[in-house]
């Protein structure tokens, strides 16, 4: 098997499995995430706690399960609103192309110009922190990177044989921009959304570390590190467990991602 | 006879797939000798360029070659190792292929590239090596080499390029030169340009060439011996003189017989059927599906290749038959002259289109850029009920004067008027058939579209796709199909169903077959020219193909850099050429026959900038008619000199209608 292959398996694997063991996280957790159990503080993996327990003697591998959900909400739903808003621009501003295009591209470039996690922080400042902004903050960041890419997929387009037959027939722009051109970008688009759900992931776990996500006691990987990390001297599991989870979720989303590149051939 | 220095010999090449074997090549044996210029004729997936990467050592991973040999210079190639084979590969043998830019580093000037070959496989010093670029430069009939060695592959025409990339795959000294389709893509007066110089070469190197090519009339041109391949068989070895005269395979004689011609008596008639799939060949003969003369024997046994004449070879049952029955004429009936033809449904008047060019603020501040001006005041009408073409070299606005015609484009100054109904009344069909349909989309949503903007209730639609598809020869499979498991004359059938959905009265057709081989080509435009009358439409037709547009179109415009030369009937502007570039035009076509009384005239150099066109006639800078300073200073009216026709030239009609 060729490595590409290769890679793609392990990734799909590792996302399905991500995948499943979140959704069916309540069930399949051993114990409730909040649950304090007093008398084991920050213990080291055994057979009642498979990964160890925190500081308040939660046990780590529920809470880990459980995280996973906030991590991945945030995640799909910022590239979801990220996709919502970019897609359109950009397959606006390639299909007129122009001064509009001229416009709406430097716009783009300005937002992009402005590093994402800082564009994240003014916003959550601005509206206060919490999931739901968090999910926001990090959705508008995703809008410029996506608009351009739908741009420059649409503007390969534009000149195409099949999209001057429809305005030859005398379809209206609308038509055109969804109907002939927007399924051909599609690909590129799930490619490019599946890569940047994974980094939208860790852009939420930062804000939950920082405190501007998702708030204590809910679980989540950010907020997981953040309380272990007043306690790392003293064990360190509460730390390892959140981040290989986060890592393994990353790297499962761009493997599959890359894969998913070679095999709709998009650009 | 001396011993071959190229003898392939029983040679079968198969593609691993994940449908299995794909057999590309079966059984193919063929000898070049030394000197010699080998003409290996074949259409799309007949194996033609698998051959020459065989003889190269440089197949895809994925294909083996399950027996025969390659024998050059006495050595098997297929046995030799991989240090070896690079010791031959640019040395004794080079290869070029169709595209000169993707062979030519754009950031190096090309005298450079050429020297570099030198210094690395001849270990030449760097001064002795740009002598000698400028030697094989003059070789390829390159007129200022050093001027030339200079220029980046940019700074030249595409027919400059590709002689550049024959210099360098002669910097080593090769005994034989594979050019595959080194002229397709070009203009045909560049082509001829480029056809001169592999000419020139026999002469002057010596080298053997494969030439290979999917235009029988090139090969025809330039070859001693020609092969044909079908489907991954040679049907048919014979000297170019014997095979074009007697053609013994059915194949063969389909494929001249598709080929339409310049004097428009004979061509277009189709090979029906299409190749079977290299995955599941047929236990015979593998042309037997598609062929008029099959009979039950053929589809028994693998047929032998059997001697028909000296050096005449053929793998055909019937081969005796093939040659005793005559040629086919040609039965496209153009339109019959009908009073409807004089009454205007398109008026162009006096349209001009400029692409780019600065601002007025850039302008003034000398920043400017001119404009390119694609069509540059032209004035031409089409009318009820007929095919008008538009013909000139790449460049020249034909494309453009096309998208204007349908309101794709709108101009830049003039009018372009049209009498029907409903602007949609005005539809095109493009040239390339990949890029026609989208590729998303299945076969049955393409066509259904345009009924729903007409107002087709929902369950008529489907019965009027399979109309459609009917009308185009498709059945009703098709709906369901997406375009990449389509063929390319396929793509181009349901193209031309989307167009014919609605019901239009003119339709530009943008060089509608020139992507499709010449069997396929012949069908198409046979449809083309029935679906004409049955919606008693109008053409306008753009083409680079003379032949083509000498049997199918009404009255003709022929386009240099912008603007109308020449308009009138075929028979004004063909029959005999009376205007210098059209008469260049003509004679660049490679033809199979005799060439009859036409001179062949080489236009020198490329077509001139359209951001800076020439001052006076626009062609004087090329026109081997030239009379002097009013060429250069005044532009040439289009000028009525019959009841049809009209010249833009400052020669005297009667002057022009006399030169040979």
């Amino acid at each position: 098997m060729k490595f590409e292959s290769l890679a793609f398996l392990v990734g799909g694997v590792a996302l399905v499995l991500v995948l499943a063991l979140t959704v069916l996280a309540p069930w399949v957790a051993p114990y409730v995430p909040t649950d304090q159990h007093v008398l084991d503080r920050l213990k080291p993996p055994s057979g009642r706690f498979l990964l160890g327990t925190d500081q308040y003697g939660r046990d780590l591998l529920s809470r880990t399960l459980v995280g996973g959900r906030a991590a991945l909400v945030l995640g799909v739903g910022a590239v979801l609103l990220g996709l919502s808003l970019g897609v359109p621009i950009g397959l606006t501003a390639g299909y007129f192309g122009g001064r509009l295009d001229d416009v709406v591209m430097r716009l783009v470039d300005a937002m992009l110009a402005f590093p994402a996690l800082l564009l994240a922080l003014l916003i959550i400042t601005a509206l206060g922190a919490s999931t739901g902004h968090a999910l926001l903050a990090i959705g508008v960041a995703n809008v410029p990177g996506i608009a351009r890419i739908v741009r420059s997929v649409t503007l390969s387009l534009r000149e195409a044989e099949f999209v001057l037959a429809a305005g030859a027939r005398g379809e209206g722009h609308l038509y055109v921009m969804f109907g002939e051109i927007f399924p051909n970008v599609l690909p590129s688009v799930v490619v490019e959304a599946t890569i940047r759900i994974g980094f939208a992931i860790l852009a939420g776990a930062s804000l939950s570390f920082l405190g501007l996500g998702v708030q204590p006691p809910q679980a989540d990987w950010g907020v997981m590190i953040r309380e272990a990390r007043q306690y790392a001297f003293e064990s360190s599991w509460p730390m390892v467990a959140p981040g290989v989870a986060l890592g393994v979720t990353i790297i499962a989303f761009n493997l599959f991602g890359d894969g998913l590149r070679d095999r709709l051939g998009a650009a | 006879m001396p011993p071959p220095l190229l003898d392939v010999r029983n040679l079968s090449v198969h593609f691993g797939t994940r449908e299995g074997p794909l057999r590309a090549l079966r059984d193919v044996s063929l000898s070049v000798a030394p000197g010699e210029t080998f003409g290996l004729a074949g259409e799309s997936g007949s194996g033609k360029t698998t051959l020459g990467y065989a003889i190269l050592r440089a197949l895809a991973r994925n294909a083996r070659v399950t027996s025969g040999e390659i024998r050059f210079e006495g050595r098997d190639l297929l046995g030799l190792g991989g240090a070896e084979i690079r010791r031959i590969r640019g040395r004794r043998i080079a290869m070029v292929y169709q595209d000169p830019k993707s062979a030519l580093n754009p950031t190096m000037t090309v005298g450079r590239q050429i020297a570099e070959v030198l210094e690395i496989h001849e270990r030449q010093p760097a001064r002795g090596a740009r002598a000698r670029a400028h030697e094989l430069l003059e070789l390829v009939n390159i007129s200022d080499p050093a001027s030339a060695a200079r220029r980046y592959p940019h700074q030249l025409s595409g027919g400059m390029q590709q002689r550049v990339v024959i210099a360098m795959a002669l910097a080593g000294g090769p005994s034989l030169l594979i050019l595959d389709e080194p002229t397709t893509g070009l203009d045909v007066t560049t082509q001829a340009q480029v056809l001169m110089s592999i000419g020139d070469l026999r002469r002057r190197v010596g080298a053997a060439i494969l030439y290979i090519s999917h235009d029988l009339a090139v090969i025809a041109q330039v070859a001693d011996r020609v092969g044909v391949l079908y489907a991954g068989e040679l049907v048919e070895v014979a000297p170019t003189a014997r095979l074009f005269a007697h053609r013994a395979h059915p194949y063969t004689r389909g494929l001249l017989e598709a080929l339409p011609d310049l004097d428009g008596t004979s061509g277009l008639t189709p090979i029906e059927g299409r190749s079977p799939r290299l995955t599941e060949i047929p236990t015979g003969c593998v042309f037997a599906a598609r062929c008029d003369f099959a009979e039950a024997a053929c589809s028994v046994a693998p047929v032998p290749l059997v001697d028909v004449a000296n050096g005449a070879r053929v793998r055909c049952l019937r081969w005796q038959a093939v040659l005793a029955t005559p040629r086919r004429a040609v039965a496209v009936a153009r339109t019959s002259a009908d009073a409807a033809r004089d009454t205007p449904l398109l008026e162009v008047e006096h349209v001009r289109k400029y692409f780019g060019g600065s601002t007025a603020l850039a302008r003034r501040l000398g920043l400017g850029t001119r404009p390119v001006r694609a069509v540059d005041d032209v004035s031409f009408d089409v009318r009820r009920d007929e095919t008008m073409a538009l013909v000139g070299e790449s460049g020249c606005g034909k494309t453009t004067l096309g998208r204007l015609a349908v309101r794709l484009l709108r101009p830049t100054a003039g009018h372009v008027r049209f009498f029907a109904p409903k602007p949609t009344d005005a539809q095109i069909v493009f040239q390339h058939p990949d890029s026609s349909l989208n590729p998303m989309k299945r076969v049955g949503r393409s066509l259904g579209r345009p009924l729903v903007l007409l107002g087709v209730p929902r369950r008529e639609r489907r019965r009027r796709v399979e109309e459609l598809l009917e009308s185009v020869r498709l059945d009703a499979s098709y709906v369901d199909r997406l375009p990449r498991e389509l063929s390319g004359g396929e793509k181009q059938r349901v193209a031309i169903a989307r167009a014919v959905a609605m019901s239009p009265r003119f339709v530009v057709l943008d060089e509608p077959v020139s992507a499709l081989d010449v069997s396929t080509q012949a069908s198409i435009v046979r449809l083309l020219m029935r679906l004409r009358r049955a919606l008693r439409a109008s053409y306008l037709m753009i083409s680079h193909d003379l032949s083509l547009v000498r049997h199918i179109a009404d009255r003709v415009g022929v386009m240099y850099l912008g603007r109308l030369v020449e308009l009138g009937t075929v028979e004004d502007v063909f029959h005999p050429p009376s205007h210098p570039y059209t008469r260049a035009l003509l004679s660049a076509v490679p033809r199979v026959g005799p060439r009859g009384s036409l001179a062949v005239i080489r236009l020198e150099g490329g077509v001139p900038s359209a951001q800076n066109p020439p001052a006076g006639c626009r062609f004087h800078t090329r026109c081997p008619d030239r009379i002097g300073r009013i060429c250069e200073e005044t532009e040439p009216p289009l000028r009525r000199v019959s009841a049809t026709h009209w010249i833009a030239c400052h020669i005297p009609v009667d002057e022009l209608r006399e030169k040979p």
